[in-house]
């Protein structure tokens, strides 16, 4: 009675599972029959075993469920509320069952309040629609809903398995046949309907039980314990073939060589066999998932649609226990944050439903999840502010992360960006629970979010723990496993070949396709000490951790070995860079390297300076600094180049429209004479045909530079190599593989007005001492003719250090302006340090340079009392600025 | 051999005797309640594991099983052995995991009565203190009792706090 009883319990558990699904997809699509009569068949087989086992209050809340759902069959309109009925009944049926397990009797209580609620909704709108109440009442099980039911059941039962032996087409024409006619003849209809679902893949369990269809049966169900035993020993089985296998690889006796063959193939076989045991659809996990969702829409009062493919998709049950909760936590997620409330949602045009798309399929060794939803967005701003607020990153570090590495800040703990905490999410507790599950067993998650569009959650986990493709590597006077799935290359790295290992600051890098690779040495993150020569010369296993990537410097790399993984010991267990062991085909026990444990350090060593990371592209390219040039044609076909931020536009113009004033050529150009200067003496300016020009303007006076052709505009590293000793030009840099002259725009302005210097009708002010400091000689150049123009004698400085020392030194400057955007000691960190400084240096007026003008930098730059900042490309706002600082001290003094 | 019931605390029962497997360590000799061990063998190809706490030589491979390997010399504080003899390794099991106790030489079984026990000295060091559980005044010898599940309390991960 006992196994009976447990026997029961499992089934149930399973049965009222898939009801909770079925029944949420039956509120969607009322019209299938065949849905439905899936759900009666499985409370039904719930209640006919309660009945066997004589649990009458389990007995009886299910019969009340069951006729309800009896009224839907015959044409009830299916309503919210009789489906949450149902739902609120299959959750007391839960908590009876669970109850039952534990103490092995049925809970006492009464559940007259959910009978009386059923029944009524069974009855009340039936009498309206139609007179089959009465006749709907006298089903085979009459309404004494109490304890009489017995009698009524077996019949049932028997009716059931008897349609269950005969043969199937008749009963799919039965059943049309008794929707058509609601009531009169209610008999046939339950019985007819059920045998459809047969098929099923639930059907052949439940003709296990106690129905006699003994030859039907084609599942059995094993105790988890000895599958997990079953695979140890395959485990043990394939080591022990590994080891023989290694052993006839050393004799030649060929005797060996076809028994052993047989026996590796047999074991492989097995291996997969046990294996295949082990593995479960994902769709077992995601069996709530319906119920979860529609639960939490009406909760929440948002209409979502929970879609879910690829359910079918296997892996192994010791992975999906750990991903199941996860998983469902996901999805609550989704739900609560994810999707907007459906007056938000038409708000912004999108359909009133939001979706959760739930899809799951093989890649590879591994398997991915998606969970997408179409709602707003993570706020990736929200975040950084959040991740700055909290500590858990500094406002630098934020500036430079990509969105992709702010989006994972929600894994951090008691990290959450809900502005109200619900019942549902928003606590701060569980993203980070689910990125440590996922951790637990070697998978990565990935978010890519728009916002506005939706979030998708990408998560990879492998298939299996138990047994997974290694490489087998030596470094150093050992060998160690690294799991295949984090391998994406090999390298040889040699003194003598193309590919070497280079430093930065003693860092190994690698220069990989254009890409610079972070090397870390295996043994060198083991702790060992190693001569640093044999560093250069190696494989380096090119691996990649979520988004990072790096290289792992080995000795050398062996093969390939398919290895059982075995877990560290206790007291090893707290080490990062071991995922397990293994026993390998000569016997010889080696660490399974963990490469997020090694992921973790590699990002450590960026922390404190040593290994650069190279977490994203973009952020490299970030660093660097590059400078868009316009490339033109200019005098004997050679190339010339100006800074494109200078440039106003472009223009083609008409060579017949120039006109000739006092031997200086000018166009009428937007209402205007603007006057044109040729870019190199040797430029003729043409008279027919057209003729390019590049217009710069200051305020309301525009010039336009006459060149040959406009060639390219192209973003480069700008190394003014050499560096000229006429005026017109700043000097020589390669780019795009020719040698460009970058001429000096300043240059040529005076050429087109003559009291350009003088600044635009201002009076001549007394000249004043301007100090320009800029880590880049291409700005100091560019800079130092407009100001020189705009009437200051300038001084220049390279560095923070050399602008102090010039400050201290030399009384006579009035003014600083100022890159804040230097490396090493930046501008700020330049003024902080004047503002400490002693008398007129500290209060020397400062025009900060930036290229981005954030919020942080005003309040950074207020706080040092940084009189202004302009853009770096803003001569005109420059000037602007640096004229209205001489105007102040004026102004004060009258 | 299972019928030896009695745990590894000491016997103050004046009839009653328990079995020791002794080893040794320098010259020093101790004892490990009999039902604690499991195996005997020669530790061979021993996989060192970079990071671990020191007393972990590493870990061996022993019939299919992978067992964790702790040097008895280390754990009681003592220097490394000079020269290379023969090293052998009790197989001791904990919590369903094995470990092997690398000491210099393993003795006989030695049955013995509460008559010759000891409680430990006060003066011994703090940490075989920890680890012992009693002296027996054997013939010209002492024989230290060790308390296995002492032996294998150790290894607090220190590391933790670095890694996080």
């Amino acid at each position: 009675m006992d196994d009976l009883l447990r026997e029961f319990l499992t089934e149930s558990a399973e049965h009222l599972d898939t009801v909770d699904t079925e029944l949420v997809r039956f509120e969607q699509d009322p019209n299938n029959k065949t849905i439905l009569s899936n759900i009666f068949r499985l409370v039904h087989t719930i209640k006919g075993t309660c009945g066997f086992l004589g649990l009458p209050r389990l007995e009886a809340l299910a019969h009340a469920a069951e006729t309800l759902m009896g009224q839907f069959r015959d044409g009830m309109p299916v309503t919210g509320a009789a489906v949450s009925l149902i739902l609120v009944t299959l959750d007391r049926l839960k908590s009876i069952l669970g109850d039952l397990e534990k103490t092995g009797s049925e809970p006492t209580g009464s559940d007259d309040d959910l009978i009386g609620a059923l029944e009524q909704m069974a009855s009340g709108p039936i009498g309206q629609a139609a007179a089959a109440a009465p006749p709907a009442a006298e089903y085979v099980l009459p309404p004494p809903v109490q304890r009489e039911l017995k009698p009524g059941e077996v019949t049932l039962e028997d009716l059931e398995r008897a349609f269950l032996e005969a043969e199937g087409p008749e009963d799919m024409a039965m059943a049309p046949a008794a929707a058509d006619e609601p009531a009169p003849e209610p008999e046939p209809a339950p019985v007819a309907v059920m045998p459809a679902p047969a098929p099923k893949a639930e059907a052949p369990a439940s003709g296990g039980d106690g129905e006699g269809g003994v030859s039907k049966v084609q599942t059995i169900r094993v105790n988890v314990d000895t599958l997990e035993h079953l695979m140890t020993m395959v485990s043990e089985l394939v080591l022990t073939r590994n080891q023989l296998l290694e052993i006839a690889r050393r004799h030649d006796d060929s005797t060996y060589k076809v028994p052993l063959q047989r026996l590796s193939h047999v074991t492989a076989e097995l291996q997969e066999g046990v294996m295949k045991t082990r593995m479960q659809p994902i769709g077992n996990a995601w069996q709530k998932l319906p119920r979860v969702v529609r639960d939490l829409s009406s909760e929440l009062g948002k209409q979502i649609e929970l879609v879910m493919n690829g359910a079918e998709t296997e892996l192994d049950r010791q992975v999906l226990e750990v991903i199941k909760d996860p998983l469902t936590h996901m999805v609550r997620n989704s739900a609560d944050h994810g999707i907007e409330s459906a007056a938000d949602r038409k708000a912004s045009g999108k359909p009133l439903k939001g979706t959760i798309r739930l899809s799951a399929y093989h890649e590879g060794g591994t398997i991915t999840i998606e969970i997408a939803d179409d709602g707003k967005g993570l706020d990736l701003a929200a975040i950084r502010k959040k991740a700055v607020e909290r500590n858990v990153a500094s406002q630098a570090e934020i500036d430079r992360m990509t969105d992709a590495q702010v989006a994972k800040f929600i894994f951090h703990p008691g990290f959450s960006t809900a502005k109200a905490v619900t019942s549902v999410s928003g606590r701060g507790v569980g993203m980070d629970v689910v990125k440590t599950n996922i951790d637990v067993i070697g998978g990565v998650i990935d978010i890519n979010t728009q916002l506005g569009r939706g979030t998708t959650f990408t998560i990879k986990i492998p298939l299996t723990l138990a047994i997974i493709a290694a490489l087998i590597v030596k470094a150093g006077e050992q060998r160690f496993a690294v799991p295949q799935v984090a391998v994406l290359e090999l390298v040889r790295v040699d003194k003598a070949t193309a590919q070497t290992v280079e430093r930065i600051n003693g860092s190994p890098v690698l220069r990989l396709r254009e890409r610079l690779l972070p090397i870390v040495t295996l043994t060198g993150v083991l702790g060992q000490e190693q001569p640093t020569d044999t560093i250069d010369s190696g494989f380096v296993v090119v691996a990649q951790v979520g988004r990072q990537r790096f290289g792992i410097l080995v000795d050398e790399v062996f093969h390939t070995e398919e290895i059982v993984v075995k877990p560290m010991s206790s007291k090893l267990r707290h080490l990062p860079l071991f995922a397990g062991n293994t026993i390998l085909g000569d016997g010889a026990v080696v660490l399974i390297v963990d490469p997020n444990g090694i992921a973790q350090q590699v990002s450590q060593g960026s922390q404190s300076g040593g290994v650069p990371m190279e977490a994203e592209v973009e952020e490299v390219v970030a660093t660097d600094p590059k400078a868009t040039l316009l490339v033109f044609r200019g005098g004997a076909g050679s190339f010339k180049a100006v800074p494109l931020s200078l440039v106003t536009r472009l223009e083609e113009i008409e060579a017949s429209k120039i006109e000739w004033v006092g031997g200086r050529p000018l166009i009428q150009y937007r209402g205007r004479l603007m006057p044109l200067v040729p870019a190199d003496a040797s430029i003729e300016i043409r008279s027919e045909g057209s003729q390019a020009l590049v217009v710069f303007s200051d305020g309301e006076r525009a010039m336009g530079l006459v060149v040959d052709e406009i060639v390219d505009i192209v973003e480069e590293r700008l190394d003014v190599e050499i560096s000229a000793e006429r005026s017109d030009l700043i000097g020589s840099a390669v780019l795009r593989g020719r040698a460009t002259e970058i001429i000096n725009i300043a240059h040529f302005l005076p050429l087109a007005y003559d009291d350009w210097t003088r600044g635009a009708g201002k009076v001549q002010k007394p000249t004043s001492t301007l100090l320009l400091v800029d880590d880049s000689a291409f700005f100091r150049d560019m800079l130092s003719p407009v100001l020189k123009a705009a009437g200051y004698i300038v001084l220049t400085a390279g560095s923070a250090e050399e602008a102090l020392t010039m400050m201290i030194t030399n009384s006579r400057i009035d003014l600083v302006v100022s890159d804040l955007e230097m490396p090493g000691r930046s501008g700020f960190d330049l003024v902080a340090a004047m503002r400490k400084a002693e008398g007129r240096v500290a209060a020397l007026p400062v025009v900060g340079l930036t290229g981005t003008i954030g919020p942080e930098a005003i309040e950074r730059a207020r706080g040092l009392g940084i009189a202004d900042l302009v853009a770096k490309f803003d001569r005109s706002g420059l000037i602007q600025a640096l004229s209205e600082i001489e105007a102040a001290p004026l102004a004060n003094a009258a | 051999m299972m019928q030896a019931a009695n745990t590894n605390k000491p016997e103050t029962d004046a009839g009653a005797t328990n079995d020791f497997v002794t080893v040794f360590v320098g010259e020093t000799m101790f004892g490990l309640a009999i039902d604690r061990v499991h195996d005997v063998f020669i530790p061979a190809g021993v996989t060192p594991v970079p990071l671990a706490p020191p007393e972990i030589v590493g870990l061996l491979n022993l019939r299919g099983r992978v067992v964790t390997a702790l040097c008895l010399r280390r754990r009681l504080g003592l220097p490394a052995r000079v020269g290379d003899g023969k090293q052998m390794a009790i197989g001791l099991e904990q919590g369903g995991e094995t470990f092997a106790l690398v000491v210099d030489g393993v003795g006989e079984v030695l049955k013995l009565g509460a008559s010759t026990h000891e409680p430990v000295p006060i003066n011994l060091d703090a940490r075989w203190r920890d680890l012992a559980l009693g002296v027996h005044r054997l013939d010209g010898r002492l024989l230290v009792i060790l308390d296995v599940d002492s032996l294998l309390a150790f290894g607090a991960p220190r590391h933790v706090a670095g890694a996080a």
